[in-house]
């Protein structure tokens, strides 16, 4: 494709190219970049290194902190996997099976992207209220839901279905029938043929859709703070947290717990590639 | 895609023999735990906010939406909208121009860098704007003598939305346009056509519904975004109030009808993005297909 030109020592930042523009579209991504998300970002690492090491770990020890991230991560992993299984569910129901008014049941799997956070969480709030059309089925069972932490996990495996489904769905359509096909002819069960064939083929897509899923979870504040209840110590997200602190003006404790908050699900996200990569080779 | 055979799954009698589906009876099971699942998650919340928008009649529907403090959150969700998406439109373009016709060293984690967004909470999204332009910040001072409001205005309402919905345009085109390659635009320049010519008659019919496709997901994220804004607007009625900060207020002021009145307003707003985004996939899947399943 490109022709060698003159280079320092081999290295050469790109490679040529008769299409026009690249200086300039580069130029005006990179400045857009660094002015919308690279300065802000950098802002809150510096603010927060510049807290002083025993300032930073008062507030990662304070009790309520602590609680929240327990409860946030908590109801995040709990929402995920519950995503999983029912996504997974969800994507192979449309791929493999017809059945009238799929194309809307489709569709309709993408609602949790297309619906602002807020009315999802009053939608939820008042379904699941002990007057609600939920709620009161639920009570006489003694499950309460909303202003409960169950609400909160509620509200996430809402907002994290399409992620799972949208993840899935693709690699299922991929399946080469054959391979089933192959399974049966050897005397696989169905049940065999899915759990031993098919899933390990899918188990990249599925960790990725969990990790999708609980990112975004992890983070959310829109729909659940309609409702937790938002108690301290019982159901208080750390978004909410962080809100509270920015309200009180306590901004060195808001941008502590940010950067809490953020480490803990970069590294979260970290084991959870190293665990994809892993399935991968071993899988894939 | 093309599959259109509808056939109920109780008249299926060959499939019952088919080695690569299930038995009937489990196929039933899961049918009916997923679309149990579908409608306790997805079908009721939606129904529930019209039945509750409309439980005192359409008459009090309307006197929500033409209170003036509605009328100026709806317009200042448009405002944001028309200011964020075409920004993040024009991004989207420079950035996939210059990732998918171009080998340069660092591209895998210039990709990365703009996924970013989608990965910080949407709090820590306006936090960030906070930091940058409070009263504790080293702008923050300046900008106060020189008489500039971004927080609690409608600029840092602005920034905040660019901010959460940054990529989404980019994700479209990005697969698109590395799929679509650079034959086109090696045609058209080696036929004479300048860079730009390239562009807006070679480039932009290629990716255009890609384009419209991404453009419709940032729409709806920008004008029903909640967390990030709420952190820099201040929540002042009729100023730095948008449709999602509304439907708040209203709710916590135990105005039930009021704030569904709003919310179902936007939950028409996600039907239609919806609907949009199916026919767009239907009608020209192929053009946008590139960038499904990221």
């Amino acid at each position: 494709m490109s022709t060698a030109r003159g280079s320092f020592a081999g290295w050469q930042f790109s490679k040529p190219s008769v299409v026009p523009g690249f200086g300039l579209a580069l130029g005006f991504t990179l400045a857009y970049l660094t002015l919308i998300i690279l300065i802000p970002l950098s802002g809150l690492a510096w603010r927060s290194a510049a807290l002083g090491w025993s300032e930073f770990w008062a507030i990662a020890t304070d009790p309520r902190v602590v609680n929240s991230l327990e409860l946030s991560f908590g109801a995040s992993l709990i929402a995920a996997a519950v995503n999983v299984v029912f996504g997974s569910i969800v994507a192979w129901v449309l791929v493999r099976y017809r059945f009238p008014g799929r194309r809307i049941v489709d569709a309709m799997v993408d609602l949790p992207f297309a619906l602002p956070t807020a009315v999802a969480g009053i939608a939820l709030t008042s379904l699941y209220a002990p007057k609600g059309w939920l709620g009161h089925l639920l009570l006489p069972l003694g499950i309460k839901v909303a202003y409960a932490p169950l609400g909160i996990v509620i509200a996430l495996i809402f907002i994290g279905l399409p992620f799972v489904v949208r993840t899935v769905q693709p690699v299922m359509e991929e399946i080469d029938r054959e391979v089933e096909e192959a399974a049966a002819t050897l005397g696989a069960s169905r049940f065999q043929t899915i759990s031993r064939v098919l899933l390990p083929g899918l188990a990249p897509a599925i960790v990725t859709g969990f990790a999708l899923a609980f990112a975004r979870a992890v983070g959310e504040y829109g729909s659940v703070i309609f409702i937790a209840g938002n108690l301290p110590f019982k159901t208080e997200i750390t978004p909410l947290l962080i809100v509270i602190k920015l309200e009180e003006y306590n901004y060195a404790g808001a941008t502590a717990i940010a950067a809490i908050m953020l480490v803990i699900s970069f590294f979260m996200l970290l084991v959870i590639n190293l665990l994809q990569s892993w399935s991968r080779r071993r899988y894939g | 895609m093309a599959d259109i055979a509808i056939i109920p799954p109780f008249a299926i009698k060959a499939a019952v023999t088919s080695p690569t589906s299930e038995k009937p009876l489990a196929r039933w099971f899961l049918m009916a735990a997923a679309f149990t699942f579908l409608a306790v998650f997805l079908v009721l919340p939606l129904i529930v906010v019209f039945d509750q928008a409309f439980s005192r009649g359409p008459a009090k529907v309307w006197e929500t939406l033409a209170d003036p403090d509605t009328l100026s959150a709806i317009w200042l969700t448009l405002l944001v909208a028309a200011i964020a998406v075409p920004l993040n439109l024009v991004f989207g373009v420079a950035a996939a121009w210059s990732i998918a016709k171009f080998e340069f060293k660092g591209k895998a984690f210039l990709t990365t860098l703009i996924d970013l967004p989608f990965s910080v909470s949407p709090v820590i999204s306006g936090l960030v704007y906070v930091l940058l332009f409070g009263a504790g910040s080293v702008l923050g001072p300046w900008l106060k003598s020189h008489g500039i409001e971004i927080l609690f205005a409608v600029p840092g309402i602005v920034l905040a939305t660019i901010f959460v919905t940054f990529p989404f345009v980019a994700r479209e085109l990005i697969p698109l346009m590395q799929e679509q390659g650079t034959g086109d635009e090696e045609a058209a320049l080696s036929l004479g056509a300048s860079g730009w010519q390239t562009f807006w008659y070679v480039t932009l019919p290629n990716i255009r519904w890609g384009l419209l496709y991404g453009v419709l997901l940032c729409n709806a994220r920008a004008m029903g975004e909640f967390g990030a804004v709420s952190v820099v607007s201040g929540h002042i009625r009729g100023l730095t109030n948008t449709m999602p900060l509304h439907v708040e207020i209203l709710y916590n002021e135990y105005n039930a009808a009021g704030a569904f009145s709003v919310a179902a307003l936007l939950a028409g707003l996600a039907l239609v993005t919806l609907v949009l985004k199916t026919l767009l996939e239907m009608r020209y899947g192929d053009d946008i297909a590139a960038s499904r399943g990221h």
